[in-house]
């Protein structure tokens, strides 16, 4: 090895405290940078391959009854390659050990499904037979959470009669990836599940004969999306067409792909964040390095060597400091993925899901962190390349120091000469200052936003399910019931309170922009379920006029008093012209509320409804849920108690890892900043120090010098990292203010004392590792050197 | 010769005789640094030529210019005016990496303060020079003309002030150079170890022929000398030859 190699690899020993700091800020974005962009490219492939193999469809529509006529000219539209028509019911769902009802949907099997679209994988047992009676094959994901296999059965309501489904096989749907119950936010595997039966079975129980209610289409590559869609509502319409959509708004690849979107947003956000710190304090440090090798650099030009070999010199160590932070932050990174990948296998449903980290991520991390760390630097080695030799060789002149304009002011004599030092060491460098300051609450910030999360979903939730749901049970019915069917549930056991719901299927419409959604017909005097505003007052329900979510009126660009097409999808499919009375903050999906009486009075009807809240006696659950089981008219049960459980104990579990993750790194980049800022100050003023201590100064009053600067950084760094914190919540929040999810911008007090007592934390160990060192400062050494 | 015009070089007239050929040639060389809102006159207009082997003191108080006149000859820095020829080729005329290529082969600079590289031995601060020469010794080769064979694997800081500056005199020697360049080496140094240096100096001109040329500010040391320049306020004030060198070990002060 050359002997500039070996200055090299010493220098690196030397400063291997800083070089460790640095490594590690570096290695937490690029184990962010291969987790993420490696758990993009895993998912996209396994999911390209799923729909490939699975014969995924591309068109979907829903209606009411369409005779198996209508197959054929739906075949037929211009640009379709494949076709599939099923029966797909909702179903309750008795289940042993399960005292709530749970939903199932019910899907129809052709007799000669092989090739078809939307192939299933067959987990376990065998796939149905062709009059067998009423076998079925079930979602893995509801088998395992019941522990079901082939051999056990359910028992479902069908059409108001009990019947036993015997599984034979447990099967997975490119259909039901992230298998989700509509309306809901994360999947509760208790308590939906997904069957296939046999055609003839599902059309018998429910006299559909002949006939389908779902149609599935796959295209031509040339084929105009918007014209199959149009041919498809005009034949469809007529047997209640509730508007065909596009793999886009398929809701399980809806949410799959919205996952691949926000990994790929993270891939790029947080590591830039990281490797910006890293850039910042590597430009520190070789700063300071090569400031201190000032002579070296002298003599090495004086002998000879050139100013790029110099240069490259420095490169060099910049150089194997990335090298070592990717290697270790792709081990961690790879590491990351594969835990993610297990956390991802309770969300998705993949026959399988392989976790692999390709080669061209990591060339892609070596040449981000690379070239991040090379303009970090640039301008320091460019000063050591520029160093004009003779001037080198002579020590610095005494740095220009002057009063301070705190000083200027009059303010002197209220400053001990200790604090006047500190004081005028930090005007004297407002950059450097600055930059340690940025450091420290970046660090600060990215604790705020770590734990932010967690705050809003908590806020969120209880917003949802403490002020706006106020219900223990929410019951749908198979169709709309007359208020004959409300006396019969609230006269069910255990029911104390029963208030009526109409939901409605509809397109909104509002000039060319158009969504569809659900409107929610309330009954405005209600209690067991608000609309509220984000203050917890709630909004009234007008007697004609919708309120919607405000995310729904952004997108259809309009806002209380424009008024709105509302095309509904369901029944005599009137289209009407309703104002908007206003806009409602909420969080999940998107809302439109009306009064009930509203709502009947929109289609033209009396007192119909379409479901009920309901409070219950706690102690006569049990019997309740008994009753709705066996309720013909009762399509689903929801408790509310069971989808929070569902809730907490996934996103809990999702959430606590990634805070840790967030709070690991921002304690790295805390120390990082921290004890960096920390060493150099030390380094460029120990001489200046021992002078002190020469002349009388004890080591604690050094060290009150020394360390009051890193007190008066960090403090001044933690309101500004808060206040940055809250703007990172802030940008998260629009970042994900989807048609799928919102985030409340709410940041918990206990959010921002964490976060400043972690920093304060970090600063103290430094100051500590600082405070050692100065203790153990060689005053007759420290003066000797000729710096 | 107690004074000459400018455009009389400094050393000419003693030269008229045996007249070996001229290492440098520097003709109105003109230094002016820039300290704040100050202009330095470092150097006003100097003429001076060295010659191949040849022994030259250059003497004077600080801020005299002895230094910026070495470091400009040795290709460290550039005149503000004049001219500097190495061997006939204009060094004036060359650029950053020219002047790099001229200190790579030609010149060993020895500095005040030693210069070595605190992370590298004795032995490893020497190879930094053999490694990128032409015709270089053995780094051994080169510790043992200074005397520290035993000491090689040393770092700097292990070593006495006399030790590193004879590490730094071997490390300036190794390469073979045509000139070598001392400024102030027994600054930093008591008697007795500056004398151990001087001799390893000594030796090298000696031994290896090469031009060499020591600042210093003791008046003593010019003893060595084949030929004296005596500078002031920026210009060469007088140039003595001594009939006879002194060897460095019978020096006294």
């Amino acid at each position: 090895m050359s002997a500039l190699n070996r200055k090299m690899l010493r220098d690196l020993l030397h400063m291997k405290g800083q070089a460790l700091a640095i490594c590690l800020v570096m290695a937490c974005g690029i184990a962010i940078f291969v987790m993420a962009l490696s758990m993009v490219d895993s998912l996209q492939r396994t999911l390209d391959t799923y729909y490939d193999h699975h014969r995924f469809a591309e068109v979907f529509a829903h209606l009411k009854r369409a005779p198996n006529s209508l197959a054929r000219r739906i075949a037929e539209i211009p640009g379709v390659s494949q076709m599939q028509t099923r029966i797909v019911q909702q179903v309750t769902l008795d289940v042993q050990g399960m005292a709530e009802p749970a939903e199932g949907r019910l899907i129809s099997l052709p007799d000669q499904h092989v090739g078809g679209l939307n192939a299933l994988y067959l987990r376990r047992g065998r796939f149905i037979e062709p009059g067998s009676g009423r076998e079925v094959v079930v979602s893995e994901s509801f088998a395992d959470a019941h522990r079901l296999g082939p051999g056990d059965s359910v028992t479902a309501v069908l059409n108001g009669r009990r019947q036993e489904l015997r599984i034979v096989g447990v099967v997975l749907s490119p259909e039901y990836i992230y298998q989700i119950r509509p309306g809901d936010l994360l999947p509760d595997n208790r308590r939906f599940g997904v069957f296939w039966i046999a055609y003839d079975e599902l059309a018998a129980a429910f006299d559909m004969q002949g006939a389908f209610n779902d149609v599935s289409l796959s295209l031509m590559s040339d084929a105009s999306e918007p014209q199959v869609l149009r041919r498809l509502d005009e034949l469809t319409e007529a047997y209640g067409g509730l508007g065909s959509y596009l793999r886009d708004d398929q809701l399980s690849h809806k949410f799959v792909t919205n996952e691949i979107k926000e990994m790929r947003a993270t891939a790029v956000m947080v590591p830039t964040i990281f490797l910006a710190v890293a850039a910042f304090l590597l430009n520190v440090v070789i700063s300071r390095l090569i400031n201190m090798q000032r002579e070296q650099i002298a003599a090495l030009k004086g002998i000879g060597y050139s100013s790029r070999e110099i240069g490259w010199h420095y490169m060099k160590l910049i150089l194997a400091i990335t090298l070592i932070a990717v290697a270790l932050g792709t081990t961690v990174g790879a590491w990351m993925g594969s835990m993610l990948t297990e956390l991802y296998t309770q969300f998705f449903q993949f026959p399988v899901f392989e976790y692999g980290l390709d080669m061209w991520i990591v060339v892609m991390a070596l040449v981000v962190s690379t070239a991040s760390a090379v303009v970090g630097t640039l301008g320091a080695v460019w000063r050591a390349m520029r160093l004009p030799p003779a001037q080198a060789m002579r020590p610095e002149a005494p740095e220009v120091y002057r009063a301070t304009i705190l000083e200027r002011g009059g303010l002197q004599r209220f400053l001990s000469p200790a604090m006047r030092m500190i004081v005028r060491y930090l005007e004297r460098r407002p950059v450097k200052s600055l930059l340690t300051c940025a450091g420290i609450a970046l660090a600060t910030s990215i604790l705020v936003l770590g734990n932010y999360m967690e705050d809003a979903i908590d806020y969120a939730m209880d917003f949802e399910f403490q002020r706006v749901q106020r219900y223990d049970l929410s019951v749908s019915l198979v169709e709309s019931a007359s208020s004959a069917a409300m006396s019969q549930i609230r006269h069910l056991p255990g029911v104390t309170h029963c208030e009526p719901f109409r939901a409605l299927s509809v397109r909104v419409r509002s000039a060319h922009r158009a969504r569809r959604v659900g409107i929610m017909g309330l009954d405005s005097q209600g209690e067991l379920y608000r609309v509220i505003d984000m203050n917890g007052d709630v909004i009234p329900l007008p007697r004609r006029g919708l309120v919607l979510s405000r995310k729904l009126g952004e997108l259809l660009a309009v806002g209380p008093g424009d008024t709105v097409t509302v095309e509904v999808l369901q029944e005599t499919r009137p289209v009407r012209e309703v104002p908007v009375s206003g806009l409602v903050e909420d969080f999940s999906g998107m809302s439109a509320y009306m009064d009930i009486r509203a709502v009947n009075r929109l289609m033209r009807e009396g007192n119909r409804v379409t479901g009920a809240f309901i409070s219950a006696d706690p102690d006569r659950m049990d019997s309740l849920y008994r009753e709705l089981k066996d309720l013909p008219l009762v399509a689903g049960v929801t408790a509310k108690a069971a989808a929070l459980e569902s809730f907490r104990n996934t996103i809990a579990q999702s959430m606590l890892v990634m805070k840790t993750i967030n709070v690991i790194f921002a304690v790295i980049i805390a120390f990082g900043v921290v004890y960096n800022s920390a060493r150099i100050s030390l380094s460029e003023r120990s001489r200046e120090l021992a002078t002190l201590r020469v002349i009388g100064f004890t080591r604690v009053e050094i060290s009150l010098i020394q360390l009051g600067e890193l007190a008066v950084l960090t403090l001044i760094s933690i309101p500004a990292g808060l206040l940055l914190g809250y703007g990172w919540a802030a940008l998260t929040t629009s970042a994900y203010d989807t048609e799928l999810f919102r985030i409340p911008l709410v940041v918990d007090r206990s959010t921002y004392a964490f976060a400043a007592t972690v920093v304060m934390i970090a600063a103290l160990f430094s100051g500590l590792v600082v405070r050692r060192m100065l203790d153990r400062l060689d005053l007759v050494a420290v003066l000797k050197t000729n710096e | 010769m107690s004074s000459h015009s400018s455009n009389q070089p400094a050393g000419d007239s003693a030269a008229a005789t045996a007249d070996p050929p001229a290492v440098f040639e520097a003709r109105g060389l003109t230094k002016i640094y820039h300290v704040g809102d100050v202009d330095v006159h470092a150097l006003r207009g100097v003429d001076v030529n060295l010659y191949e082997g040849e022994f030259v003191v250059l003497l004077g108080p600080s801020g005299s210019g002895k230094s910026t006149l070495l470091n400009i000859l040795g290709g460290l820095d550039v005149p503000t005016a004049g001219q500097v020829r190495y061997f006939g080729h204009d060094l004036t005329k060359d650029d950053d990496s020219a002047l790099t290529q001229f200190r790579r082969e030609h010149v060993g600079f020895v500095f005040q303060f030693y210069n070595l590289i605190p992370s590298l031995t004795a032995m490893e601060n020497i190879a930094l020079v053999t490694e990128i020469s032409t015709d270089p010794m053995r780094p051994a080769e080169a510790l043992e003309m200074v005397d520290l064979s035993d000491r090689k694997d040393h770092f700097p800081s292990q070593l006495s002030g006399g030790e590193q500056q004879r590490v730094a005199i071997a490390r300036a020697i190794a390469k073979r150079p045509k000139v070598l360049l001392c400024d102030e080496p027994t600054g930093a140094l008591d008697v007795k170890t500056g004398i151990v240096v001087l001799e390893a100096i000594e030796r090298a001109n000696r031994e290896l022929g090469t031009t060499t040329a020591v600042i210093t500010h003791n008046a003593i040391i010019a003893e060595m000398a084949d030929r004296v320049l005596m500078l002031s306020g920026g210009l060469i004030s007088d140039v003595r030859h001594n009939t006879r060198r002194i060897p460095a070990c019978d020096l006294v002060w």
